[in-house]
């Protein structure tokens, strides 16, 4: 007969032990993507993937153009989707305790946010590639973009919220307007938790292919003209793996070993960050 | 104490009355805040002090559901009328709340940040101001060196001193202190009681306080409250040694609350 005591222990245990687990296994399939990413991959990069073209079929080249093209769409997105999603979640968390238009942004931002992201590269396709005519980069950037916006939204609002009303009461009791209250005390009292919104936004989107299937396509050669079709190391690496040819296929391993490191160190980034900002503050 | 300077009203309630959506925390309180004293609202938890103290610079503007009815007469101006302008009256009337609220910048920036919206200081006025709102805080020799230093990093004594000279920065008419105190350590909190004292040379204090023996120790005036009504105000002397009211002797004798 166990004493009740003795009982709640055993129930403690078999419930950390089960915890335990599940945690092992989410992060067995972790591990074992980043083992095969690191030893199909690691032998790929050189300084050829970083300094030449994306080649024809059956010769030695380099990534060069897709991770330029990358770089130059993820940024335009995150310039366009930043200031909208931070305008719109301080709007969300500072004045949106009355009226319907806040809470229905809200809801439908939500539905934004779960979007498949394939669904607004058709958006894209439709709204602008078949009235332009053709595939560009301002396409793809445009789609991505549009996946910035709620998820900038969604921290911002979060983050405005975590301040605490003290704060925003202290600087209404000194006689300061609500504007001057949000731009001087809240934002820059969340302004840590927003950056680490838009950092998690890029890290988003810089691995994102189906948006960019429809909207940037690929180029094989370099180009920095965001209206002409813009390689990108998703659909690079999309259609590389699927080719038949060795040297493609080596390439893609290399593309996903650099898109993936680069998202895990702006996650990192995005922790130390926050890490930092919640200890002092 | 204070009882043979001549008193001058400076805020004068009639029968206000407060609802937090349909509750009334306030019941048609009258009474008269005298001029450059100290008055104090002592009562337990939920009896309407606070509530009181936030009808002064309407803080509770800020929230849908609160209203206000009756009237606060500022120097003869009744504050609770539409057209007062918040923020002017909010400058005109100062806070500082239970917990210390720095904003996320330097030391010298927050005792700025009130400053600069009314007024057009020059840097070197600018200088003048902070020191001076410092050392009437009692904080200028801990800070000095360290003006360019987050308020956040300061300890929590310290911290309070900084929101009162924030507070005080703006050279407002009235000073409300909500709890000041109650967040504290004793040595900070007899700080900042001193403190309280000198500043009513300068300035109208009404505080909040939890804490009746900080209530006789600072105040001119003391009303005590219980569920929304004035039970009792007077002078403190009076009413912690000889209360006019059961209810009132009750509370400060500790029988009751």
């Amino acid at each position: 007969m166990l004493t009740l005591y003795a009982r709640r222990r055993l129930i403690n245990a078999i419930g950390l032990g089960i915890s335990a687990l599940a945690m092992l296994f989410g992060l067995l399939w972790l591990g074992w993507i980043l083992w095969t990413l690191l030893a199909n991959g690691l032998p790929q990069l050189s300084m050829a993937v970083l300094t030449q073209m994306t080649p024809p079929p059956n010769s030695a080249g380099g990534l060069l153009n897709a991770i330029a093209g990358s770089l130059m769409m993820t940024f335009l997105a995150a310039l366009i989707g930043t200031p909208i999603g931070i305008l719109a979640g301080t709007y969300l968390a500072e004045f949106g305790q009355r009226g319907w238009l806040a809470p229905t942004t809200r809801f439908i931002n939500d539905v934004l946010l779960s979007a498949p992201s394939i669904v607004i590269g058709l958006f894209i396709y439709e709204m602008y590639v078949i009235k332009i005519g053709h595939f560009s980069g301002w396409a793809g950037a445009l789609a991505l973009s549009i996946l910035v916006i709620p998820i900038v939204i969604r921290t911002t609002e979060n983050m405005l919220r975590l301040v605490p009303n003290t704060l925003r009461e202290a600087a209404a009791a000194l006689g300061a307007p609500q504007w001057k209250v949000i731009n001087l005390v809240t934002l820059r009292a969340a302004r840590a938790g927003i950056i680490t919104g838009v950092l998690l936004a890029v890290a988003r989107i810089s691995g994102e292919t189906a948006p960019l299937l429809f909207t940037s396509l690929n180029n094989q050669f370099w180009s920095s003209d965001m209206n002409q079709p813009m390689a990108n190391l998703p659909v690079v690496i999309f259609q590389f793996a699927m080719s038949p040819y060795q040297d493609w296929q080596s390439l893609a391993w290399a593309g996903a070993l650099l898109i993936t490191f680069s998202v895990l160190s702006l996650n990192i980034m995005a922790r130390v960050l926050f890490r930092q900002k919640s200890t002092t503050y | 104490m204070g009882a043979e300077k001549t008193v001058t009203p400076k805020l004068v309630v009639r029968d206000l009355n407060f609802y937090y959506g349909a509750e009334r925390a306030l019941k048609d309180i009258n009474l008269t805040i005298p001029e450059k004293m100290v008055t104090a609202f002592i009562g337990p938890s939920g009896c309407g002090k606070s509530t009181m103290l936030r009808t002064f610079n309407r803080m509770y503007q800020l929230y849908p559901k609160q209203k206000a009815t009756g009237e606060v007469l500022l120097d003869g101006e009744n504050i609770l009328d539409k057209k007062q302008d918040l923020n002017t009256l909010r400058a005109k009337i100062g806070m500082v709340f239970q917990k210390p609220t720095p904003f996320p910048m330097s030391i010298y920036d927050n005792i700025a940040f009130g400053a600069k919206l009314y007024e057009n200081l020059s840097r070197h006025d600018m200088d003048e101001r902070v020191e001076w709102a410092l050392r009437k805080a009692a904080l200028w020799t801990e800070a000095k060196d360290k003006l360019k230093q987050s308020g956040t990093g300061l300890s929590g004594g310290q911290q309070q001193r900084l929101c009162i000279a924030r507070a005080i920065a703006v050279k407002p008419q009235i000073l409300l202190l909500d709890e000041p105190t109650s967040a504290l350590d004793p040595i900070s909190t007899a700080h900042i009681e001193k403190l309280i004292d000198e500043l009513k040379a300068e300035f109208t204090i009404i505080i909040v306080t939890h804490n009746m023996q900080q209530a006789a120790r600072v105040s001119d005036y003391t009303a005590y409250m219980y569920l929304g009504d004035l039970i009792e105000f007077g002078d403190t002397s009076t009413v912690f040694t000889n209360p006019k009211r059961k209810e009132t002797e009750d509370y400060i004798t500790g029988r009751f609350g």
